[in-house]
């Protein structure tokens, strides 16, 4: 059975690769819309800063598999679900140009309780990190370069 | 009779570098990923990278493989460095 069966009717979809912003305050809204048995909501937010590998960073590139991506992230949500009590679950990852401060990621989860959703979302988001297929591009005033892979965050995905 | 083959594609520095988002390769039996790297290192320059032991990740069919991973014709192969979402 789809562990999601006893989440909210409304079909939202559960992964969006998008170029375009999104509203975080919608979409906490729509996790809330998850039926009386919620009790917790956990949402990550990345966003474009002004540092990374090199300092002086303006902005990033963004590119994606498409098709695996998507694919990748569902199964992640699945893997987390079978985890943990996870009741509705949302993934948006923006591609392409996006300037300082721009929002990159969001990642909510539904739970009945804060350990769940707090852990589900904190998981989807390290194993997105290092196995779906996105590559990061910094651009500085002085050239741009592609972001490398740290072990650090493989680490943390391997943590779990 | 048609040659059997498969899609080859490159995805970010590896598209870059080597200039090619996509190509069309021969499909023999018995073929894995590595044995494409290795077909593929074979053109020199910036190709040489493929079989030089820098970390490449493979998707055969969008899903994650590994060098020893069977390819055979139809099949949509994608190299790519260690991704960097998030």
């Amino acid at each position: 059975m789809p562990q999601n069966s006893s989440a909210s009717s409304q079909a939202v979809p559960s992964v969006s690769i998008q170029n375009a912003d999104f509203d975080a305050a919608q979409e906490y809204a729509q996790l809330r819309d998850s039926g009386v048995g919620t009790g917790a909501i956990a949402t990550f937010t990345g966003l474009v800063r002004d540092s990374g590998d090199r300092q002086g960073v303006t902005g990033l590139f963004l590119e994606h598999y498409p098709g695996m991506t998507e694919q990748i992230i569902s199964d992640l949500i699945t893997q987390a679900g079978q985890r943990w009590d996870v009741r509705k679950a949302r993934v948006i990852h923006r591609i392409g140009r996006l300037p300082l401060q721009s929002q990159i990621v969001f990642v909510g989860v539904c739970s009945t309780h804060r350990g769940d959703a707090f852990a589900a979302c904190e998981f989807i988001m390290d194993a997105l990190k290092t196995s779906a297929p996105f590559w990061k591009k910094e651009l500085t005033d002085a050239g741009e370069h592609w972001v490398e892979q740290k072990a650090s965050d493989v680490a943390r995905t391997e943590g779990w | 009779m048609l040659e059997q083959t498969l899609s080859v594609r490159f995805f970010a520095r590896l598209r870059e570098e080597l200039g090619t988002e996509h190509l069309t390769m021969p499909a023999h039996a018995g073929q894995t990923a590595a044995d494409l790297l290795a077909t593929l290192a074979n053109r020199g320059g910036p190709w040489a990278q493929l079989n030089t032991g820098q970390p490449v990740m493979i998707a055969i069919n969008q899903a994650m493989a590994k060098p020893q991973s069977p390819v055979k014709p139809g099949d949509e192969v994608a190299f790519f460095p260690p991704v960097t979402g998030g």
